[in-house]
């Protein structure tokens, strides 16, 4: 298909193309740039000079540590309870028929279809009613809600590749169905399991927009981002914060990307 | 492991018994936490705030919705918030179908798990640091001005800004810095459907529409075009509906004039009108609904 | 002695579905026995009732005297060896083979002992540390055997398990499975849809149909004396001459079957010896077997099919259309049931 002439792409549309992407990656870029610049007032372009300085005096602001810690412990429990829930959700619709099943899957979609303003001012809504203060188990529920679904999708995935016969050859060997899981299914499902944990805790540690909403006074990392974002004193430590921020989240995404597709450039 | 083993072959035969215990922690969770949430929503809509204690009162009412419905300024909002979301879709789909035309038909299976990599990486970079970066690069002595500059079309930029409504001092704040961060947040949202649904397009169509005497253009607008409608449709979901919810991006980038999801952030909270909050929030749950109804009939729903 | 397996009443509906109709059998303790028919027919729904993946509708199932309606598959003391073999990818040859073992408790050199045991008697010895994906089809079906007979279970099932295999492989292990199978005793279930198969491996064979069984006997009897008109044209493709043809060759409205190795083709002219019958026919094709041909001759509106060894075909084939006559010897009438 490759091969013949009218097949092969005009070099506008090459242009078109790359220029898309272009587009889609030069702003973060952009930032690596600036957290390395000695400028510290403007946004001058091209930065007068580089220097480690900002990674510095980033590292020793105690205010960053403790919301960079609370947003590890946040995203490490809501992880733990996506994980248990999606895998239990997933074991209970990868083969099974039953009436009100699309149903149920829309509810697990739920979360992550409607904005997450709409989650956000849900949650809040809620807690007000049942006179709940906001604070890190208010942060914890709304992350691991949306997290759910991630886990799910990416055990429900792995779970419908297994042919059936397996299971079966398990239990015609004496395995019961506890042996079967373990020696069987879960050998199988655990690179799901690690991408769609990993999943999870990057989801969980860069949120935002339902975060905003549950937190109360508690502080994660990108709180503090925004909370700067509006009062540029010190821009190169803001861009210092962001570059970790998107190294800790774009790190386990990437492993996930390679444990589940694995096979994707090869012809 | 003789209890086990008694209890494997209970659970064997009662499929039924089996998957609703499974299902169960999970559904609870959702179920109670989310559901039970979006009731709440709902509920605190229909509730109204006392104008002398400030505070709360749970009766039933449609005042908040009144109030809502009866200040020209918030159907300003509501009107200026569905006017972004489509813009941003159409633009969204412009730029969004090169790159994927390029990638279903044409690239070769390196390029094209590039081009994959190099759409998911910014899909997967941190939300706000990319809303940040924006906002460094729109500013008025930043890189966009610099690269506008160079390219001597200082006077083009400064035509744009100065257009009533949209342009403002500065990119970095006015309507068209807003749309332009906008299109590049959901860009990859609208790529990957479109990719997926020219795949779909059987290579043979392409050559039949050519040996009958077709023009490139042509193809592409009778053939291509309407195959491709689902992936346009399932990405213009989330393009849609992430710029109908999105309050961050506004605040961040953007001329003063408010959106639905900056109302409900700032009712909620620093103007405690949490009713109102809810209220303004229902808004986007309704269009959304609509716009799924029609993306559904367009055959998103399968493309996804 | 005590069947091995015990057939009664079964039904299976899905739905409106009847896979398996009112199905009784009787396996014997030893017996090589094979579950014969055309795709749907119900055969391999009624060995998964016996392996226990699935429950009948109606009816009892009995392995060795006792009733297993109900018992989990890892109650029973049967083992089954899969058409997509199943072997687990994330354990090697010898972890695979000892999997029945290990969720039984056996510890790990034991384990490891019996393993190689058995692989040694399907000659993979050599091979036990492999991953499976490393392996051909051929030796993927053996380690499947390997692993089901670990256990020694008093009953094996196979479901199709050849199909995947090329011609000349698969009529070498077919020597095989019967050899295993007469070394070891066990009783073996054979779903196939090969009739030559069947014929060939087992020492009964029943013939599956829609749900039902047609006709259960030895594959000699099944390809001699066919009881219904689907059993002859099934095992061994006999013709089945009936109606109208059969009112006026045999002097009776029965049907009847006849292989066609019985049917002589002569000349339109020549005499037909004493006491054997014979009709004319008009010939449509010859077909080409190497040590045979098969000439297909319309009689009427059938067209019966002669098979005339290599040997005997000294002149000339007669074109298309040319006139024959077809004789063969009263005896060769089988007569069928209605079915």
């Amino acid at each position: 298909m490759r091969s013949s002439a009218w097949d092969r792409a005009s070099l506008g549309q090459k242009i078109a193309a790359f220029a898309g992407l272009a587009f889609l990656h030069l702003p973060v870029w952009v930032i690596f740039l600036y957290a390395f610049t000695t400028e510290d007032r403007t946004y001058q372009f091209p930065p007068p000079g580089l220097t480690l300085h900002w990674f510095e005096v980033a590292f020793a602001r105690q205010d960053i540590w403790a919301a960079l810690k609370l947003s590890l412990a946040v995203a490490s429990v809501a992880t733990a309870i996506a994980l248990a829930l999606g895998t239990l959700a997933a074991f209970a619709l990868a083969r099974s028929r039953f009436r009100g099943r699309e149903l149920i899957t829309l509810l697990f979609v739920l979360p992550i279809a409607l904005p997450g303003i709409i989650t956000g001012i849900a949650l809040l809504s809620a807690f007000r009613l049942g006179g709940i203060q906001p604070g890190f188990w208010t942060i914890v529920v709304g992350h691991a809600t949306f997290c759910i679904v991630i886990v799910h999708n990416n055990v429900i995935a792995r779970l419908r590749r297994i042919p059936p016969s397996w299971v079966e050859a398990s239990t015609d060997l004496g395995a019961n169905g506890w042996q079967t899981f373990r020696h069987v299914l879960l050998p199988q499902i655990a690179t799901a399991l690690l991408a769609g944990g990993m999943l999870a805790f990057a989801l969980s540690f860069d949120e935002i927009i339902v975060t905003l909403f549950t937190a109360g006074h508690e502080r994660t990392l990108p709180i503090w981002f925004f909370n700067e974002l509006f009062r540029p004193r010190e821009r190169p430590i803001t861009n210092v914060v962001a570059v970790t921020v998107v190294l800790i989240t774009l790190v386990p995404i990437l492993l996930a990307y390679r444990l589940t597709r694995p096979n994707e450039t090869r012809g | 492991m003789a209890a086990r083993r008694a209890a494997a072959a209970f659970l064997h035969g009662r499929r039924g018994f089996y998957l609703a215990l499974l299902l169960l922690p999970p559904l609870l969770w959702l179920g109670i936490i989310y559901l039970g949430s979006l009731f709440a929503l709902l509920a605190q809509s229909f509730y109204a705030i006392d104008e002398f204690t400030a505070r709360i009162v749970p009766e039933f009412t449609l005042a908040t919705y009144r109030q809502l419905f009866s200040h020209p300024a918030n159907l300003d909002i509501i009107l200026r918030t569905l006017a972004m979301a489509l813009a941003v879709t159409a633009a969204a789909a412009v730029i969004a179908f090169p790159v994927a035309n390029y990638m279903a038909r044409y690239a070769t299976p390196r390029m094209k798990a590039l081009f994959y990599v190099g759409v998911m990486l910014p899909m997967w970079t941190s939300y706000l640091v990319k809303v940040y970066a924006w906002r460094l690069v729109l500013a008025k002595q930043g890189i966009f001005s610099w690269f506008v500059d160079v390219f001597g079309l200082t006077p083009v930029l400064d035509g744009a800004l100065a257009t009533p409504v949209i342009g403002g001092p500065s990119l970095a704040s006015s309507y068209i810095g807003m749309f332009i961060v906008f299109v590049y947040m959901w860009l990859p949202f609208m790529i990957l459907p479109l990719v997926a649904a020219l795949e779909r397009v059987p290579g043979s169509l392409v050559a039949a529409s050519a040996d009958l005497g077709a023009r490139p253009g042509q193809t592409f607008r009778h053939v291509v075009l309407p195959l491709a409608l689902p992936g346009l449709a399932a990405g213009s979901i989330f393009t849609f509906s992430l710029t109908l919810g999105d309050y961050i991006i506004p605040s961040v980038v953007g001329a003063p004039g408010y959106f639905i999801g900056m109302m409900v952030y700032q009712q909620q909270g620093t103007a405690g009108n949490l009713p109102l909050a809810a209220a303004f929030s229902v808004v986007p749950i309704i269009l959304i609904a609509v716009y799924l109804a029609l993306a559904r009939r367009m055959g998103a729903f399968d493309a996804l | 002695m005590t069947p091995a397996i015990e057939l009664a009443g079964v039904s299976r509906l899905f739905g409106a579905v009847r896979a398996l109709d009112d199905v009784s059998l009787t396996i014997g303790s030893g017996e090589f026995f094979a579950l014969l028919g055309p795709s749907g027919s119900g055969k391999t729904t009624c060995l998964r009732l016996i392996a226990g993946f699935d429950q009948p509708t109606a009816g009892t199932i009995t392995l060795f005297g006792e009733d297993v309606t109900g018992v989990p598959p890892f109650r029973r003391s049967v083992n089954t060896v899969f058409q997509d073999y199943a072997l687990f990818p994330h354990m090697s040859v010898v972890e695979n083979v000892g999997y029945g073992p290990m969720v039984r408790g056996v510890g790990a050199d034991e384990r490891r002992r019996l393993a190689l045991e058995v692989l040694e008697l399907v000659q993979l010895a050599a091979l036990a540390d492999r991953a499976p994906s490393q392996l051909s089809g051929g030796q993927k079906q053996r380690v499947a055997l390997a692993r089901a007979l670990v256990n020694r279970p008093k009953v094996l099932l196979l479901d199709e398990p050849l199909g995947a295999l090329d011609l000349r492989l698969r009529e070498e292990m077919q020597i095989e499975l019967k050899a295993i199978q007469q070394k070891l005793g066990i009783t073996f279930v054979y779903v196939t849809h090969d009739q030559g198969e069947a014929l060939s491996m087992a020492d009964r064979v029943a013939v599956f149909r829609d749900g039902r069984i047609e006709q259960v006997d030895t594959p000699r009897e099944l390809y001699v004396r066919p009881r219904t008109a689907f059993v002859a044209r099934f095992v061994g493709s006999a013709n089945v001459i009936e109606g109208a043809l059969a009112r006026r060759v045999a002097g009776s409205d029965r049907a009847f079957a006849i292989r066609p190795e019985m049917i002589e083709v002569r000349g339109f002219d020549e005499p037909v010896p004493a006491g054997m019958l014979s009709c004319e026919g008009t010939l449509e094709e010859v077909h080409y077997h190497g040590a045979t041909s098969r000439w297909h001759v319309r009689v009427g509106d059938t067209v019966l099919t002669a098979v005339r060894p290599e040997a005997a075909a000294a002149a000339a084939i007669p074109a298309h259309g040319a006139r024959l006559r077809l004789a063969w010897a009263r005896e060769g009438l089988v007569p069928l049931e209605e079915r």
